[in-house]
């Protein structure tokens, strides 16, 4: 039986952090759960979507985060428990609207839960999220391990209906995508009713109107809030302490760090020196707690990621506290004990830990290590980031970054974050120039398309996803059509947020449970703002670069959309197009004048170098048989066939 | 809750690859089958763009104690799963031992910089030497070319796991697999995951 289902309290499964979120969410009876998809988190709604119809649950994957949160928020105020998931930069982009919710309140339980990427792993920025909780003046809770990450989220509706607040909960890479055991509790009737109440007196928390003002008023309430977070936060069972009375080194951590922190002190057998604060409540912190705990030893370590949040929290209440809790050695992240920037791991800690006690500890014999060293540095050579077998995103930047050679003028092309992110690197042919935020692309592309006046008169070319088109491009894109942009728009179109798992966006006639939904066309949106709209198949080489030459002697926005499925779409995922095999007859390998060409420049890691042969093999257990590589040997070697059914 | 029937505790396994060669599912599997024996199992694997044609790795801590963090110390692996070969190597250089049992398939996957001619790939006999001085205890097992006779190369992660089962190293066999199995695949997948295990154990017993 799978944990979604299961309503025997007191059986143990083997959970994702994200599922045990799920299940904490399903044990408090939420009734409507929102979100955009975003690496680690989108895990939280597929599963969801899975219990949708069991539960009674509406599940949606929205349009961006911002519209996620006033969607949970819609359910909130209707007296419904809501959930919303994102990713760390998901809680920039749902900023603005969080500012306003924390001013008007919540009526029924509502969470907000982001996962951070420490590290960077599926990410191209580190951000923090936990110091939205303090800017917007929201509570923070931080789960240490995977029944806490169920216990937890069930808790916290129940705290957000107490402090009619909505909650933040942060989880990161290594607890969501990480799995532990968690013991399961009960599920709760799935009966439930929704009213919006507005008839009541302004300022009434259950009938009034919900808005933001008077501000001077409710910002002193939103306040209150906070301080009686404190208050509960302090008897919190989520803030644990483990080690002796007086330990010589209290380490301060939460989150997975928690894991890391205890692991340390197991491997330096020091047990009896060090004692671990595992904090969960973050934001306000419970500042008897943090006195009485900073009066237990003259030394403390912080342990956390990404940037030190808990380290500065709990110095400002040391420096309030110092007639109190004395004069204490503080280590951390701003004394340099603990990197700055980066993933955590056991090591980072046994090491800061080792250096501070005084412990001589070496995870390796120096010559074993050596040999290690050696044989990391001369016999595993690197894998680069590459685009799969048979993506499309390959085929457009080769189409793209020819193009914009031919035509010989310096054009470049701007991006955003997404798989074709990788378009900088050697697999997207170095074609993308600048990389940021979703949909900054266009907008970027938007600036540059008005700098003629400067001299400026290179093509601008721009390319974004689909999913992301909807999520953040179209602002921008009627942006560069009013003010008269001279810009290419390339959407490269999937059929899908391929990156996070191919969930559906507003493009695809699904929603997240499988249901047909009106799905929106692209080109009808791009064509509705005035810009004009053609289409290409990044796969026919000579018909998109010859769409894509006639375009940059065009002027305005100009919207090329190029349309292939993702390779690892459902859809396509394991069947092959074609069979694709290098004519070694024909292949002349070294003698050519191409100078590998194929294995050289086009990268496809289906499609490799024979040495002793000196010519160029398909791999056939790797290649997807796209056929796109048969179009791009100057002699004719690569053959493609229809592959049998 | 179980405290016998591993070696150390907690025991650690890492399970390397590239991405797209199933080193998440079984990590999974193999989680589920200790966790139905009632083991604490913590799992902590890279996905996301990292799968994107990268190094790919899954820890796994098999405890009878408690829940240990996803991320395995430095030096501390007592079984090395790898679906590539040179990916064994990349693990043992952090996280190896003299103790850890090395079970690696043989077949290379280029990386892009190889394939441009930018970089070497180690030939066979180097790999095997190399892991040989980091660790006494190594496997090379021909597990994609052998899945590719069952029919689909994506079966040599099963084929490591009935390896891996063939060691005794980790308290499990063939109906435990089975268990797991027909819990999270559909029905029809079950005999030709059970034909690979089958022939990754018979592998195994057959090189040692």
């Amino acid at each position: 039986m799978s944990y979604l289902f299961d309503t025997k309290s007191g059986t143990r499964y083997l959970m994702m952090g994200n599922d045990a979120i799920v299940r904490g969410a399903l044990e408090a009876g939420v009734g409507v759960a929102s979100a955009y998809p975003g690496t680690p988190s989108s895990e939280i709604i597929e599963q969801l979507s899975r219990a949708s119809r069991e539960r009674n649950i509406y599940v949606e994957w929205s349009v961006n985060e911002k519209v996620a949160v006033e969607v949970a928020f819609a359910a909130s105020i209707a007296g419904l428990r809501s959930i919303c998931a994102m990713k760390q930069n998901g809680v920039n982009v749902a900023s603005d609207f969080l500012l306003h919710v924390a001013l008007s309140g919540t009526r029924g339980g509502m969470v907000l839960v982001h996962c951070d990427d420490p590290g960077a792993l599926s990410s191209i920025n580190e951000g923090e999220s936990r110091h939205f909780a303090r800017m917007l003046e929201l509570p923070l809770l931080e789960p240490g391990d995977f029944q806490e990450a169920k216990d937890m989220t069930a808790w916290a509706f129940g705290l957000s209906e107490e402090l009619r607040s909505l909650v933040m909960m942060r989880s990161v890479t290594r607890l969501s995508h990480a799995s532990g055991n968690v013991t399961i509790g009960d599920l709760p009737p799935t009966d439930k009713k929704a009213v919006f109440r507005y008839d009541g007196p302004l300022g009434d928390p259950d009938t009034g109107p919900v808005v933001t003002m008077p501000v001077p008023k409710n910002h002193v309430l939103l306040q209150n809030k906070l301080k009686k977070a404190r208050e509960l936060f302090e008897k919190s069972p989520f803030n644990t302490y483990t080690g002796p009375e007086k330990p010589e080194l209290l380490i301060i951590t939460s989150s997975a760090c928690n894991l890391y922190s205890l692991e340390a002190v197991r491997l330096l057998n020091a047990g009896g020196r060090v004692g671990v604060l595992k904090l969960g409540t973050t934001w306000p912190l419970p500042p008897e707690l943090i006195k009485k705990s900073l009066s237990r030893a003259d030394k403390i370590l912080f342990v956390e990621e990404v940037l030190p949040f808990t380290e500065e929290n709990v110095k400002i209440l040391a420096a309030e506290m110092a007639a109190e809790v004395g004069i204490i050695k503080f280590y951390g992240k701003n004394d340099g004990t603990i990197p700055m920037t980066g993933e955590m791991n056991p090591d980072i800690v046994v090491d800061a830990c080792a250096k501070i006690l005084g412990i001589t500890y070496s995870p390796m014999p120096a010559d074993y290590e050596a040999a290690a060293q050696e044989m990391l540095k001369t016999l595993s050579p690197v894998r680069d980031l590459t685009f799969c077998p048979g993506c499309p995103h390959r085929a457009s930047f080769w189409n793209i970054h020819n193009a914009l050679a031919i035509d010989n003028r310096h054009g470049f092309t701007c991006g955003d974050i997404g798989c074709y992110t990788l378009g900088f690197l050697p697999c997207g042919f170095n074609t993308m120039k600048t990389s940021h935020s979703m949909g900054s692309g266009i907008g970027i592309a938007s600036g540059f398309g008005k700098l003629k006046q400067f001299g400026m008169d290179q093509p601008i070319v721009t390319v974004c996803g689909d999913s992301t088109f909807f999520h953040a491009a179209i602002p921008a894109l009627v942006n560069a059509v009013h003010n008269k942009s001279d810009v290419i728009f390339i959407l490269l179109d999937n059929s899908g947020t391929a990156m996070t798992g191919f969930q559906p966006h507003p493009g695809t006639p699904l929603d997240a449970t499988g249901h047909e939904l009106p799905d929106i066309d692209p080109a009808a949106v791009c064509r509705s703002l005035g810009a004009t709209v053609e289409y290409a198949d990044p796969f026919d080489i000579d018909g998109t670069q010859t769409a894509l030459l006639r375009l940059m002697e065009e002027g305005g926005a100009r919207v090329l959309i190029m349309k292939q499925m993702c390779a690892l779409s459902p859809a396509k995922k394991g069947k092959k197009k074609f069979e694709v095999r290098v004519d070694e007859n024909v292949c002349i390998g070294e003698n050519c004048g191409c100078n590998r060409f194929c294995t050289r420049i086009f990268r496809c890691p289906g499609l490799v170098w024979d040495p002793e042969r000196g010519v160029a093999v398909v791999d056939e257990v790797i290649c997807a048989g796209c056929g796109v590589c048969a179009s791009i040997c100057p002699s004719g070697a690569i053959r493609k066939t229809e592959a049998r059914a | 809750m179980k405290n016998s029937g591993i070696g150390n505790d907690p025991f650690n396994v890492i399970i390397t690859g590239v991405g797209g060669q199933g080193n998440v599912l079984a990590s999974r599997m193999l989680g589920n089958i200790l966790s139905d024996q009632g083991y604490f199992v913590t799992i902590g694997e890279t996905f996301g763009v990292s799968q994107r044609g990268g190094s790919v790795m899954s820890h796994l801590r098999i405890s009878g104690s408690s829940a240990w963090s996803p991320q395995i110390p430095r030096g501390q692996a007592d079984i090395v799963v790898a679906l590539e070969p040179i990916e064994a190597i990349r693990v043992m250089a952090y996280y190896g031992n003299e103790r850890a049992t090395v079970l690696s398939n043989t077949r290379p996957i280029y990386p892009v910089g190889v394939i441009a001619g930018e970089m070497e790939y180690p030939d066979p006999g180097s790999i095997r030497e190399a892991l040989g001085r980091l660790t006494g205890r190594v496997v090379l097992i021909d597990a994609t070319d052998e899945a590719m006779k069952l029919g689909n190369p994506i079966l040599g992660n099963v084929i490591m796991l009935g390896a891996v089962a063939a060691t005794g190293l980790l308290p499990f066999d063939r109906d435990d697999f089975k268990t797991v199995i027909a819990r999270s695949m559909p029905a029809d997948r079950l005999e030709i995951n059970l034909a690979a295990y089958d022939r990754g154990r018979e592998m195994l017993l057959e090189t040692t």
